[in-house]
């Protein structure tokens, strides 16, 4: 039977009492510590002032630390990320948020082209220290509009770190180091578990949190290292690689088929933690990489490669990849699109009989 | 249902496409006299601390302070000193001829690339002279005047521009996109207009701050169309940012003119109207209408006034870059007849009608800066230049990504220096 494994790898944690949190309350108390703690933090977004955000992560920060640190924005991506790069290029440790992942597009020249080259390009005298918080995937019946998890775009680009956390406990000290991070990070909030931890099954209701171990938030202060993956269950038969909302759907799956899988949350993409990656599956021989993002040039192929690159000859199988469709997310049909437990459960079965 | 395709909607008009052309081509002779030169001196000058309303008809005007007469009139007249007057004068003087030398670096194969900023110069040079020294500057890539006035070393500037060993970038910058955080300028971008908003990010920063220093930033008129453009003006009207934006209209980008970002109905001047901030149209070749302008800006956004957008209307006396040949597309002799003169002339003039200046003392200056960039340029030189050799250690390519080297770029620095002593074992 795997056992649990969490919260390794976390620093400054100190014997604080914890609470239950779900990843909105998480992610609000992260920001609420942040804009304590540090004065030059701005928060700023469409809608995340006096109303606190659409999906309330910001709520009642404005109330205590005024409308020059919390404020709304005009409805303009570019000019959102753009000002954050001249706060940045200041000394201010912006915190812009996107409403949505699927709205980032029209503020992508600001942060490929200016946030993460500012400091290559000025060898180090200007940088734009910001963390750009979006939700992002789908299972909410947002359609094609509300459901995008864009993240191989970013991953591709020189210079932003990458950040996807799968629970409270992880998006809380994240979204902390990130703040602190001298460089460009971007934030991916998986708002299908906003709420609660989500096991794949489209008929059921999401779970709440409040009975899950990584709910469990501590209070105040503490940060866990960007790059650094997270071990969720150690097992010998097979190795997943996984984030967001996709790790609750893989940790289910395997739970239920009764597989001894080592489930690796990565966490972090960029910088990605290839230790944690190398040695598990160099233990197991078996690779299953999961991810909720179209197929198609996504970050599972750059894992696959890695993998395939780095421990082929430790592999008993090829590695498998369990993906969304190379489609637009469709909104009636959304659950058709979503890479479930059928889809990885055979990518499981295939690995296994090979 | 009208039949689609060719006359389809039968007796209803045809529709039409207009697609702007120049007024004049190559071979084509010139005649300005459509572009209104007001008398300089007829524009009222509001209050700096004036609604932004009131400055709606100077959006449409054109400020101007040096007359025919080479004589300085009018509201706009910033009274300088002769010895400002001078070093302003010197700057430009500078400018020029350190254009002249790196042009002629550039065709010796010195270097790849260059961009003069021939006959813009007092958009730049007497611009930073109205600003405070750590006003932090967001220039586009004609902005040398800015970092000449503040003093930056021309040796640095050739450094970057030969991409040699002393190059503080590294080797990684197109030739021209300067970088100084000590002179409060901002790293150059290729991609136009995205240092708007950041700029006006940088001064709402300052102002959360309740900092003192304003933002000033530079685009051309042709990418006044990015989007870049209109986010930053909405911020900066949202937020009555401390900013100044300069968009210098040089009436040509590359090889399309002003009409095609949109003159042919309204100057970029007016595009503040639509923003509720203030506007200035200003004769971009009269370094005192120039002075006058940036300071009325720098002064209303210090006192928490607001942004205001200048049009500074001037010419690209020259091609676009070494990579282009004005003589391709546009009429040899707009040159000759712009009609409102040239910046370091009408200066000189003005300084001589003052009777604080001489053509002898002109002519020993230019030799005299002529000399200095000389000296520099064989100082920049000993440093390398471009295509004699790799300057820079190949690890360095790989630094500042990241704040910290990620273990990726470790592993492709090793093949990189790996395959160094390979490819170039001499090296």
């Amino acid at each position: 039977m795997a056992t649990a494994v969490s919260g390794d790898d976390v620093v400054s944690l100190s014997d604080a009492p914890t609470r239950p949190m779900n990843m909105i309350e998480a992610i609000n108390d992260a920001l609420d510590i942040m804009l304590e703690r540090d004065p030059d933090v701005i928060v700023m977004g469409e809608d995340v002032g006096y109303f606190g955000g659409v999906f309330r992560a910001t709520a009642g920060l404005q109330d205590k630390y005024g409308k020059t640190r919390v404020f709304d924005t005009p409805i303009s991506e570019c000019g959102i990320i753009g000002v954050a790069v001249g706060m940045g290029a200041y000394g201010l440790r912006p915190v812009p948020e996107i409403q949505f992942a699927d709205y980032i597009y029209p503020g992508l020249d600001q942060l490929i082209s200016e946030a993460a080259r500012l400091r290559y390009r000025s060898a180090g005298e200007f940088i734009a220290p910001m963390t750009v918080r979006t939700p992002f995937g789908g299972g909410i019946f947002g359609g094609q509009t509300h459901s995008q998890s864009p993240e191989a775009i970013f991953t591709h680009v020189s210079g932003l770190k990458t950040i996807v956390p799968s629970t409270p406990h992880d998006a809380k000290g994240l979204l902390i180091a990130a703040i602190e991070d001298n460089d460009p990070c971007i934030f991916f909030e998986p708002k299908r578990i906003y709420n609660g931890p989500f096991d794949g099954y489209y008929d059921k209701p999401t779970k709440p949190w409040k009975d899950h171990p990584d709910a469990k938030v501590p209070e105040g202060y503490y940060s866990i290292p960007l790059g650094k993956a997270r071990t969720v269950r150690k097992g010998e038969a097979l190795t997943v690689l996984v984030y967001g909302t996709m790790v609750h759907v893989a940790e289910a799956v395997c739970r239920e088929k009764g597989v001894d899988a080592e489930i690796i949350d990565l966490r972090t993409l960029v910088p990605l933690d290839i230790e944690a990656v190398e040695k598990s599956v160099e233990k197991t021989g078996r690779c299953l990489v999961i991810h909720e993002a179209t197929r198609t040039s996504g970050f599972g192929a750059e894992l696959v490669s890695l993998v395939q690159e780095r421990c082929f000859y430790h592999l008993e199988a090829p590695v498998e990849r369990v993906t969304g469709f190379d489609t637009p997310y469709p909104h009636s049909l959304e659950w058709a699109y979503f890479p479930g437990p059928i889809r990885i459960g055979e990518a499981i079965d295939k690995l296994l009989e090979a | 249902m009208a039949k689609q395709g060719e006359g389809g909607g039968y007796n209803r008009p045809r529709l039409a496409l207009h697609v702007p052309e120049p007024k004049f081509r190559p071979g084509d002779t010139v005649d300005f006299s459509h572009i209104p030169v007001p008398e300089a001196g007829a524009q009222p000058r509001p209050d700096e601390t004036c609604a932004a309303s009131e400055t709606n008809p100077l959006c449409t005007a054109l400020v101007r302070v040096l007359g025919d007469d080479n004589k300085a009139h009018g509201p706009w007249d910033p009274r300088l000193s002769p010895d400002k007057l001078r070093e302003i004068l010197r700057d430009m003087a500078l400018v020029r001829a350190f254009d002249e030398r790196m042009y002629r670096g550039q065709r010796q194969g010195k270097t790849s690339f260059y961009m003069k900023c021939t006959g813009e110069e007092a958009t730049s040079v007497a611009a930073a002279h109205a600003l405070a020294s750590d006003d932090m500057a967001f220039p586009s890539y004609r902005q040398q005047g800015v970092l000449i006035s503040r003093g930056y070393p021309m040796v640095e500037m050739i450094n970057q521009i030969y991409s040699n060993r002393g190059d503080k970038l590294k080797g990684r910058q197109l030739p021209i996109m300067y970088s100084s955080r000590g002179y409060s300028f901002f790293t150059i971008s290729g991609n136009l207009a995205t240092q708007l908003p950041q700029a006006t990010g940088f001064a709402m920063a300052s102002a959360i701050k309740g900092d003192s220093r304003i933002a000033a930033a530079w685009v051309g008129e042709g990418s006044t169309a990015e989007g870049d453009f209109h986010s930053a003006l909405t911020f900066a009207a949202v937020y009555n940012a401390p900013v100044v934006f300069n968009v210098v209209n040089n009436q040509w980008a590359i090889s399309s003119f002003s009409g095609f970002a949109g003159s042919e109905r309204t100057t970029f001047a007016a595009r503040a109207i639509g923003y509720g901030i203030a506007g200035l149209r200003v004769d971009g070749n009269d370094p005192l209408a120039v002075y006058a302008a940036e300071r009325w800006a720098a002064d209303r956004a210090r006192s928490n006034n607001g942004p205001t957008l200048i049009e500074y209307f001037t010419y690209r006396a020259e091609g676009h870059s070494t990579s282009d040949d004005p003589s391709q597309y546009r009429s040899a002799q707009e040159r000759e007849e712009w009609p409102l003169g040239d910046p370091i002339m009408r200066l000189k003039l003005h300084l001589i009608e003052l009777g604080e200046w001489s053509e002898d003392q002109q002519k020993a200056m230019d030799q005299e800066l002529a000399e200095a960039v000389k000296a520099a340029t064989k100082e920049a030189e000993k440093n390398g230049i471009l295509g004699h050799g790799m300057h820079h250690p190949f690890h360095t390519m790989f630094e500042d990504v990241f704040e910290e080297l990620p273990w990726h770029l470790e592993e492709q620095a090793d093949q990189a220096i790996r395959e160094r002593k390979i490819k170039w074992p001499q090296q």
